[in-house]
């Protein structure tokens, strides 16, 4: 049951977003920064809600999340515009390369060198591995890789 | 207290979606202009290198207001720069020399576009202000 409502979100979220698309012909631009706006939004909000003086947890959230994300767009192979609005725009925007690299050396500057290493090992780290989890998941259901 | 104010953040929150607008465009430009990994490299090390200056002036000196601070930082830089698409193609280099290449590129200049930033931003502080407070890291 839980499989079937899984699938057929990941499979009908790409096919609405196609259908949407299909009516009204966008042009790319707007398509990633429709995406890019909201992805934005939505990173802002998450910086609000889990702030915290010790350690970068917003950034990682985020940049854990949108590679995942972005990888069931890919691996689910999503079509074009699916990839421009959700894949390039909303998780290429929510995620952040430029807090993450202010954020390390900022943690490595006041003396936290640990937390430093391990802010930029543990972005890459569980980034790809939410990317192996979307690939896994949908190896798992069979859908096209 | 006039920060806390609903009006306020939904200024703020306009601020963020233009920038992210703008900022996602602006990458998506470079990637078609460009090759994928490189087009990445270039925005990441730039946006890193900015973003680092507007958060060391804002340290140094102060001169951008909080407004422009705020469509720069988190709405057009943040979404200029990337993970995900970074590590998506970490994830399928196929060569583990090309694997090591993306990372060590991304993360190696990334950082030196902070620390660049950070001596420019302590040069502007210099001249603009007296002399701010005593770090000299």
């Amino acid at each position: 049951m839980r499989h079937a409502t899984l699938e057929s979100i990941v499979v009908l979220a790409p096919l609405f977003v196609d259908a949407l698309v299909v009516s009204f012909d966008p042009r790319p631009a707007h398509l990633v920064g429709t995406g890019g706006a909201i992805g934005a939004v939505f990173r802002h909000w998450v910086y609000l809600r889990f702030s915290s003086e010790g350690f970068p947890w917003p950034t990682l959230l985020v940049n854990v999340l949108g590679s995942f994300v972005f990888g069931l767009a890919v691996f689910a192979g999503a079509g074009e515009s699916t990839i421009q609005l959700l894949g390039i725009g909303a998780c290429g925007s929510v995620t952040t390369f430029s807090s993450f690299s202010v954020e390390t050396v900022q943690l490595y500057e006041r003396g936290d060198r640990l937390r430093a290493v391990a802010n930029a090992a543990g972005n890459l780290v569980l980034s790809l591995a939410g990317i192996a989890l979307a690939w896994g998941i949908v190896a798992w259901m069979g859908l096209p890789a | 207290m006039t920060s806390d104010h609903p009006l306020v953040r939904l200024e703020t929150l306009a601020l963020i979606a233009i920038g992210g607008f703008a900022g996602s465009n602006l990458r998506f430009f470079a990637v078609e202009l460009f090759a994928e990994v490189p087009a990445v490299l270039l925005v990441n090390v730039l946006g890193s290198f900015a973003l680092g200056f507007l958060v060391y002036e804002a340290e140094y000196a102060g001169l951008v207001g909080r407004q422009s601070r705020i469509v720069f930082t988190t709405g057009f830089l943040s979404s200029l720069t990337t993970y995900s698409t970074f590590a998506v193609q970490t994830a399928v280099a196929g060569d583990p020399l090309l694997l090591f290449g993306i990372v060590a590129a991304n993360y190696g200049l990334g950082f030196a576009g902070v620390l660049a930033s950070r001596s420019l931003a302590r040069w502007v502080g210099d001249g603009s202000q007296p002399t701010p407070g005593g770090e000299t890291a």
